[in-house]
């Protein structure tokens, strides 16, 4: 019953958190909580073959009861698959960084003066739908990555 | 024959790694002949499928040749062999057109992400495992995100930034979902959760019901169903027109999971869950045509129109799906082949017009005449009538046979208001888009310029020469889709076929 507790527990703050993060303006909160969400969905498909404690999850002569092992193997998919979605991610939020001059969500500058804390739309429209070739832009996400 | 599901997925993914290998050594024209020999194989492959499919067996492939409900299974019948042949046909055109514009060449690798792409898309349309399809899921964003993203630029960033972020929520949405079904049913074979759904316990059905909804949410934001859709027309705007024009099979993908998954889990054999989304995917479609239609009147861009005239066809056949009778699903899967194809010629054409306007791009403005005017107007001419659906071109027959199969249902009245309303508004705002584009427009004044590519034309008439052949054939065509609704329907042949003949693998 506790352990049921604590998992149920756990689950809906790390997903509180992720949610209230992923609201968040900025890309580096956001990154975090997509993180808090695929952690709880980890822990939330590991848990959803029922909870024992100590049970081995493939046949063993000396026991009869068992964990499912068909969520554990859930589970090892889906951190594969947000491991690498969050990688991509940051990888993502970076070039917007450099390439918008912000790392706003939408885009947006905040105003040197922060007093009436404004929000206003890039002005620069030089580069704007212009494609440019990637060749140059690897180099500068090296840059970013040093 | 069993073994035909698993070559359509491996086949892409063999050509994409291909694809990696002999890009440095080899260079573009290599990477171009491969390209197109393997979408072209890609064709013949999905069609030969496609025939095999129409004997109507099904064909199942159980990886690792595991027993059914225990193992992967991938299930080709005739909607998932029309999908594919579909989703080739697209990508054939969609490449070729990329590769005469030259707009392969603006970054690394699109032609291995465009395969990757293809693999996940095959996929997702033929495996009988929701698992699974959660994987193939993923494996289609990662390449889809890549191509979005393809060539860069400030837009194609910010919106790229939002579709990413907006789809891993509704992965790990898709997770969640996925742990409930299989907490509560035991099970993610589809054709087994089909049977165990039926069985659940009265406390169970609650979890379940949650689980199925949460795939609905999921389903919805991949099709981009009213209130999710607002990534749709940023992405789709920014993108490349290539791209767009792939991506059009992308928010059926979500259309068609939704048909599979709901179809197969909440169907016939469900007792007291059976069909008890239909009442949210119709009011969704609903909804969605209405803000389809004032998307396309605000719309102040040509390829913003199109986008949320993408939306409209989505909706459409949410409600077609909503209505939930034999007729209207086959209607649906009608409509969903012309939408699919005219969308990606809309989209590709889009392109041309914006070219050829040179700094006022597709802005809905005055602008001195573009070069090859004649041409392209003919072309949005056509595409126009197919896409608001007037008669003769397709979109008018599909519309039609969704109507009428709307009439038996008691909200017939709204569906009638709400698809015929939308339907004049779009026209009404895309006559208004073609008068501004081609009609008393000025002359050049002498400045160099850009002349019409022509070659660039003839994938968009091969896309659209696929319309008025859908009327031609229209007999055979509804006959057809008719049986696969009834395929579809036929949920106690669906999981005989997968769960009960195991460990012979179809040698």
């Amino acid at each position: 019953m506790s352990t049921e507790l604590l998992i149920a527990l756990s689950i809906g703050i790390m997903v509180s958190c992720g949610v209230y993060l992923i609201l968040r303006p900025n890309t580096f909160p956001v990154v975090v909580g997509l993180t808090f969400l695929s952690y709880a969905v980890n822990v939330f498909l590991f848990a959803m073959g029922g909870l024992k404690v100590g049970m081995p999850p493939i046949l063993d002569e000396k026991v009869t009861t068992y964990t499912d092992p068909l969520p554990q193997a859930l589970v090892l998919t889906a951190i594969v698959i947000s491991f690498g979605m969050t990688a991509f991610l940051i990888v993502l939020s970076l070039r917007a960084r450099d390439n918008l001059n912000t790392d706003h969500i939408d885009g947006k500058i905040y105003l040197s003066n922060f007093t009436d804390n404004k929000l206003i739309e890039p002005t620069e429209g030089s580069s704007k739908d212009q494609p440019e070739r990637v060749e140059s832009t690897t180099t500068s996400q090296q840059d970013i990555l040093k | 024959m069993n073994y035909l599901p698993i070559w359509a997925i491996l086949f892409p993914l063999l050509g994409g790694l291909l694809q990696l290998l002999i890009r440095n050594k080899a260079g573009v024209a290599a990477q171009r002949g491969l390209s197109l020999i393997l979408l072209s194989g890609l064709v013949l492959l999905a069609l030969w499928m496609f025939i095999v499919a129409l004997q109507g067996e099904r064909y199942v492939y159980y990886l690792g040749n595991w027993p059914a409900p225990f193992g992967i299974v991938l299930v080709l019948d005739q909607l998932s062999a029309m999908m594919v042949l579909l989703t080739a046909v697209l990508a054939l055109m969609a490449m070729s057109y990329a590769m005469l514009r030259q707009i392969d060449q603006l970054g690394l690798h699109f032609h291995v992400l465009f395969q990757i792409q293809l693999f996940g898309l095959n996929g997702a349309f033929l495996t009988g495992d929701i698992f699974n399809l959660f994987v193939f899921f993923e494996v289609l964003l990662l390449a889809s995100y890549g191509l979005m993203l393809h060539g860069l630029g400030q837009e194609r960033t910010k919106a790229g930034l939002h579709y990413v972020t907006l789809n891993l929520v509704g992965s790990i949405l898709f997770l969640f979902a996925l742990g409930a079904v299989y907490g509560s049913l035991g099970t993610l074979n589809l054709a087994d959760l089909a049977l165990k759904v039926g069985q659940a316990p009265l406390e169970r059905q609650g979890l379940i019901k949650t689980a199925g909804l949460l795939l609905l949410v999921v389903f919805g934001l991949k099709a981009a169903m009213f209130p999710l859709y607002m990534w749709l027309p940023a992405t789709y705007a920014s993108t490349s027109a290539p791209v767009a024009a792939l991506f059009a099979i992308m928010t059926k993908v979500g259309i068609y999971a939704l048909i599979r998954v709901h179809g197969t889990m909440f169907g016939a054999e469900a007792q007291g869950l059976a069909y008890f989304y239909q009442p949210w995917v119709l009011s969704a479609g609903l909804v969605t045509l209405f803000v389809a239609a004032l998307g396309v009147v605000a719309a102040q861009e040509l390829r913003r129109l199109v986008t949320y005239g993408v939306l409209a066809s989505v909706a459409t056949l949410l409600i077609a799906v909503g209505i939930n009778t034999p007729a209207s699903l086959a209607a649906a899967l009608f409509y969903l082949v012309h939408s699919t194809l005219l969308a990606a010629t809309f989209f590709l054409l889009a392109d041309l017009i914006s070219e050829g306007r040179e700094d006022i791009g597709d802005r809905l403005e005055k602008a001195p005449i573009m070069p090859g005017a004649k041409y392209l107007g003919i072309v949005y001419f056509a595409v126009v009538v197919g896409m608001v659906g007037l008669p003769p071109l397709s979109g008018f027959l599909g519309k039609a046979l969704i109507l009428q199969s709307a009439l038996a249902h008691p909200w017939y009245g709204w569906i009638f208001a709400v698809v015929l309303g939308s339907s004049l508004i779009m026209l009404v705002s895309m006559v208004r888009a073609g008068t501004l584009l081609f009609y008393r427009l000025p002359p050049r004044d002498g400045r160099a310029i850009i002349p019409l590519q022509k070659t660039a034309l003839l994938p968009i008439y091969a896309l659209l020469f696929i319309s008025p052949l859908l009327v031609l054939l229209a007999h055979p065509i509804t006959e057809f889709t008719q049986q696969m609704a009834q395929q579809l329907l036929d949920l106690s042949h669906y999981t005989q076929a997968v769960l009960a003949n195991p460990m012979q693998g179809g040698h």
